[in-house]
């Protein structure tokens, strides 16, 4: 082993403490952690989870966060890949403006738009709704979809369009068949990213749900105020929160590492 | 060579209407709010420019303005030179290169309220390692609660630990683009590691770099649940930035008027950051 591997090794553990202390958490008792430092559980327990399965209030809180993490990654991911094929491959009026505008929405703090949000998708009577929490959350992820999956087909090299439509392909046809297998890992890498930003959001789908699509970090906050300090229930729901981030991290490994090969992201 | 082709509109269109719908209809009512003063029921009065010339000259705004520009600040010349290190230091190739990106993604990966609530977790004296550790072990007095400047640390702590990881993942990404014959070529030469990182590894690292700056700027500028999770804005006002002070107004208060002149303010101020940092850092490739 190298010295310069030890590095990556401490930032590791570094990031690794404070999860390793939201799980020891989650598996002791409230007594247990009130009255005094213990490095690991001295009680193991499993009643803090056994609450959350058991409890609609707060297993739903999960179903409806998947819901709507995946109806966004979808929508965003399907409208962005002709608006980034449009950019990579034509120049047409106005198009670099639209994608300056585009970027600009990533930089508007959601704190700004919490309030117009609420009146608005009350208004198209999207309000509560896993729909709406969908939508708004394309503010953000479709102009990174876009610029992500530019730079995947702009390093596709254009013959290939020019040879498919020779060889008496349609556009729909090449795209589907021949184009997006060829930047899946573009696909993969898009998708990731709108996961996850959709995954940790909490300002615009807390504003936008009441009971029906209310999201489990939204239960969170509400179960810490109400119940009083549960902390070990808290970390519970906190440890299940980062469960399905690692799950899609795990998928997409390789299509990360091979995204990160090509040099684009 | 891009061809000139004017239907392309047609492939934007879905993303125009959505962002459209997404951005305009609440700007807009933004925009109406900065301009009107209300006292309930829906009646409205004419106010001009007054709330935009009162935040700006507010005590209250230029202080929180400060706080967050000093954050944004440290920050940045933390995560990038480290993320940077880091980045330099990892594999190239080998099983332990996926282990690592999924590794240092996950922190990313975690709700933003959950990592507030985590470090909250983290940091309790007498409950949380990191509490226990510095007062009990290593008897530095420490709690966050009461000591602005604890606070301070814990919360530039808990962003370098949430974000340094997109900086490495970027810069990796730049790092491993380098083909081989480029070191080679450096090791003939006799360059010196500096020499190397300064002309081959820094200029290719360029384009992801502007990136990950840029991501950082806008995300460090516009943070808001981690520290309202963590700290709340105190002890004091010592850590309230931008976007808790405007929640404070908008939904505490409920004084629209201001709080959307001020929501344009600092929408207008990360604009013009990011702009001229984006053509700066884009005027060499144009020329």
């Amino acid at each position: 082993m190298r010295k310069r591997s030890l590095i990556p090794i401490l930032y590791i553990a570094f990031l690794m403490l404070p999860i390793y202390w939201l799980v020891a958490m989650s598996f002791k008792t409230t007594n247990e952690i009130l009255s005094g430092f213990s490095l690991f559980p001295q009680t193991f327990t499993l009643e803090n989870y056994r609450v959350i399965f058991t409890d609609p209030t707060w297993y739903w809180g999960y179903f409806n966060s998947i819901i709507y993490v995946s109806l966004n990654t979808v929508i965003s991911v399907c409208v962005a890949l002709p608006a980034a094929y449009a950019f990579s491959r034509y120049r047409f009026l106005g198009d670099k403006q639209l994608f300056f505008w585009l970027l600009t929405n990533r930089m508007a703090p959601a704190a700004v738009f919490a309030l117009p949000f609420f009146q608005l998708y009350s208004s198209v009577g999207l309000f509560d709704t896993h729909l709406a929490v969908a939508l708004a959350h394309c503010l953000f992820n479709i102009p990174l979809a876009v610029w992500i999956l530019e730079g995947f087909m702009g390093g596709v090299p254009k013959e290939l369009d020019e040879t498919a439509y020779v060889d008496g392909y349609s556009f729909p046809r090449f795209f589907v068949t021949i184009f997006l297998p060829t930047i899946k890992a573009g696909v993969g890498v898009a998708a990731f990213f709108c996961f996850m930003f959709s995954w940790v959001e909490l300002l615009l789908a807390k504003t936008l749900t009441a009971v029906e699509a209310k999201p489990i970090a939204a239960t969170m906050t509400k179960t810490a105020s109400s119940a009083g300090y549960e902390l070990g229930l808290l970390a519970a729901a906190g440890t299940l929160t980062i469960i399905p981030g690692a799950i899609v991290i795990y998928f997409v490994r390789n299509y990360i590492a091979k995204g990160f090969a090509l040099g684009r992201v | 060579m891009k061809t000139e082709n004017q239907r392309a509109w047609f492939f934007v269109l879905p993303v125009l209407l959505l962002v459209a719908f997404n951005a305009l209809v609440p700007i807009m009512t933004v925009v109406n709010y900065s301009v009107q003063e209300t006292f309930g029921n829906n009646v409205f009065f004419w106010q001009g420019l007054d709330w935009f010339e009162q935040i700006l000259r507010s005590d209250r705004f230029q202080a929180a303005l400060g706080r967050q520009f000093l954050f944004t600040f440290l920050i940045l010349i933390i995560e990038v030179p480290l993320g940077i290190i880091i980045a330099l230091s990892m594999p190239r190739k080998g099983i332990w290169v996926p282990v690592c990106l999924v590794l240092m993604a996950l922190p990313m990966l975690i709700p933003w309220n959950v990592v507030g609530a985590m470090w909250n977790i983290f940091t309790l004296p007498k409950i949380g390692l990191l509490g226990y550790l510095m007062n009990d072990v290593l008897g530095i007095s420490y709690d966050m609660t009461q000591n602005p400047f604890a606070a301070w640390v814990t919360i530039i702590v808990m962003d370098v630990w949430h974000w340094t990881s997109l900086v490495v993942l970027l810069s990796y990404a730049g790092l491993v683009s380098i083909p081989d014959a480029y070191f080679q070529a450096a090791k003939i030469d006799g360059a010196s590691p500096w020499k190397v990182f300064r002309y081959i590894q820094l200029p290719k690292m360029k384009t992801v770099l502007t990136i990950a700056i840029l991501l950082r700027f806008m995300d460090s500028f516009n943070i808001y649940t981690e520290p309202f999770v963590l700290t709340g804005g105190g002890p004091g006002n010592s850590t309230t930035l931008l976007s808790i002070d405007l929640v404070k107004i908008a939904l505490g208060q409920f004084d629209l008027g201001p709080a959307a002149a001020m929501s344009l303010i600092y929408f207008a101020i990360t604009l013009l950051v990011s702009w001229l940092f984006y053509t700066l850092m884009t005027k060499d490739d144009a020329k």
